[in-house]
């Protein structure tokens, strides 16, 4: 190999320079330039991303004197055994609830835009759609909730339309349940709910779009021509087919809902959610080891689901 | 041609999904003009312009605002090297570990913000960082790593090698060709990856959080009005103007990626 290559070189003049020099021992020896490549992104990467993240892990193994409020720099279980208590673990199970609530709607919201983006959309329409998932995608983040603010509040747009189709008492009704209403819909779980899925939802449309545009129309037809009905052959044929791609989505909705502390502050109960907890106890609380050892329950989840969803294929559809 | 033709069903829900991506970004801009101060009261009970006057007066936007563009000009700046190095390298040869470097450009933005954002506030506390500038650029750069290297990544597997063995056979120098063909190569795509980037740092809020201390970018300004609402019209007219300003890049990075098949902004 290196053989060939020292053979290709053009021949030099003498005195042709230190950047002939550079490029001649470059061309010898590409790893060399490999290694000149990737020491910037992997010394940055290494030292302050994944040193940072290993920083964090070992601060979780230590515990805090709850009469000194100081840590105590020695291995323990007991931050770990922390995360298990009733108070805890609610905080836990309430955030994997609402992961799973969140996943399953943005998938049933943006599998028919994915499907009709994929299939139907044609010329302008193309563009259209594109513009129109990429724009809420990359619009900001706090612009969206607060937009869903002005929306839910209790002299709202809603409850404006709501009073206009006479159907106030709907409203009311439904906020009267326990659990899921509240005093208006900005500071009632429903309305957290309804937040996360408005936010992530682009994330689950680009997927499922990506996952359905490899589906061949032919295979669509071949079931219809065999006498199944249109449910049929959605149920059977396109879901079982676009499924690696709405899993794909449901890391990144998944992903994000674990990991969100501003939407349940802004809209929503005081009861808390993962990130919330690890922003207080790390925040008001001092509590670095307990904050740590939230921080870690989003990462294991995170890593089985991705092992999960790698097995199903998911990331062929990313 | 019965397949071609979408079912009335679909079509229906298709739209209404995108109405419900979209209706809630237009009232913002009906909200930035409401004469309404105290309450979100819908409809507005009048229109005015006074609210931009107001918010164009004010200092604290203008340093949030001044703050957030040097920072996501920074965070872009190193992103584009770090980015443009690393898909280079990975997509130029098969090494060992070449897969573990594209899970850890990817790996900031997989796990949740919240999980990058202490493990760097607490590893700033460790080494005894004070906050500055320069911690929330640490932060910003990155995530941005990876939208930049994913774009990257997509054109170097396009360009064809052999363009820069016969730029060398032809005698041109590791320079040269990096210059006259590598480069217009891979232009628009860092174009392109850049300016997501920065539309990502400029809208960055959790990981800021952890590594801003007392300074304020504008989402951070935004925040905080949201939490504690003061001065709602000024909220209203900033959250419309960046709304727009987010808007530009996006729309340059579809202009100049129309017509491949790479989706830009895909990897956000």
């Amino acid at each position: 190999m290196s053989m060939a290559r020292t053979g290709s070189l053009p021949p030099r003049e003498h005195g042709a320079g230190i950047g002939t020099w550079i490029s001649d021992v470059l061309w010898r020896h590409p790893a060399v330039l490999i290694v000149l490549l990737l020491l910037p992104p992997a010394l940055w990467l290494g030292i302050i991303y994944l040193g940072s993240l290993f920083a964090l892990l070992v601060q979780s193994f230590f515990s805090i004197d709850h009469f000194t409020g100081l840590i105590r720099y020695e291995f323990t279980l007991d931050t770990y055994a922390q995360l298990f208590r009733p108070s805890n673990f609610d905080i836990i199970l309430r955030t994997v609830t609402m992961a799973i609530c969140v996943s399953l709607a943005s998938a049933a919201i943006s599998f028919p835009i994915a499907y009709f983006a994929a299939r139907y959309a044609r010329g302008a329409w193309r563009a259209v759609f594109y513009l129109g998932i990429m724009m809420p995608l990359w619009s900001s983040y706090l612009v969206k909730i607060y937009a869903w603010k002005l929306i839910l509040a209790k002299e709202g747009i809603l409850t404006w339309a709501l009073q206009g189709l006479h159907l106030e008492w709907l409203l009311d009704a439904f906020l009267a349940l326990p659990v899921i209403g509240g005093n208006s819909l900005s500071v009632s779980t429903t309305g957290t709910f309804i937040v996360f899925v408005y936010v992530w939802l682009p994330f689950m449309v680009l997927p499922i779009q990506a996952a359905l545009e490899r589906v061949p129309t032919s295979m669509l037809e071949a079931s219809g021509d065999l006498g199944a009905r249109p449910g049929q052959t959605f149920r059977h044929v396109l879901l079982p087919l676009a499924l690696p791609g709405v899993i794909a989505g449901s890391i990144f909705t998944f992903s994000l809902t674990l990991g969100d502390y501003i939407i349940p502050q802004i809209i929503g109960t005081s009861r808390l959610f993962i990130g919330q907890a690890v922003y207080q106890h790390q925040g008001i609380a001092g509590n670095i080891p307990l904050a740590a050892a939230f921080a870690v329950v989003p990462i294991l989840i995170m890593g089985v689901y991705l092992w999960i969803a790698k097995r199903m294929g998911a990331f062929d559809a990313l | 041609m019965h397949s071609d033709r979408a079912p009335l069903s679909l079509k229906i829900a298709a739209a209404a999904g995108l109405l419900f991506m979209h209706v809630p970004i237009l009232l913002i801009f009906a909200y930035a003009f409401t004469t309404e101060e105290k309450s979100f009261a819908w409809p507005p009970p009048g229109l005015t312009l006074k609210w931009f006057e107001v918010t164009w007066n004010r200092p604290d936007v203008w340093a949030a605002l001044q703050l957030s563009l040097k920072v996501a000009a920074i965070s872009t700046g190193m992103a584009l090297v770090l980015g443009a190095f690393c898909a280079a390298a990975v997509s130029r040869s098969r090494f060992f570990g070449r897969e573990t470097i594209s899970l850890m450009v990817i790996l900031p933005i997989a796990l949740p913000g919240v999980v990058t954002g202490i493990a760097l506030r607490s590893a700033f506390s460790i080494a005894d960082v004070p906050f500055s500038t320069w911690t929330i650029v640490l932060g910003h750069a990155t995530f941005c790593v990876v939208v930049v290297y994913n774009n990257a990544v997509a054109r170097f597997r396009r360009t064809s090698g052999s363009l820069i063995e016969a730029s060398m056979d032809l005698g041109a120098n590791s320079f040269q060709t990096l210059r006259h063909v590598i480069m217009p190569n891979i232009a628009t795509a860092l174009l392109v990856g850049g300016m997501l980037a920065f539309a990502l740092s400029f809208d960055e809020v959790i990981v800021t959080t952890f590594t801003a201390g007392q300074q304020q970018t504008l989402p951070i300004w935004m925040l905080e009005e949201l939490v504690r609402p003061r001065e709602r019209p000024v909220t209203n007219v900033v959250a419309m103007v960046v709304v727009l300003v987010t808007l530009l890049p996006i729309l340059g990075a579809y202009y100049l990626t129309r017509g491949t098949d790479q989706v830009a902004g895909q990897g956000k």
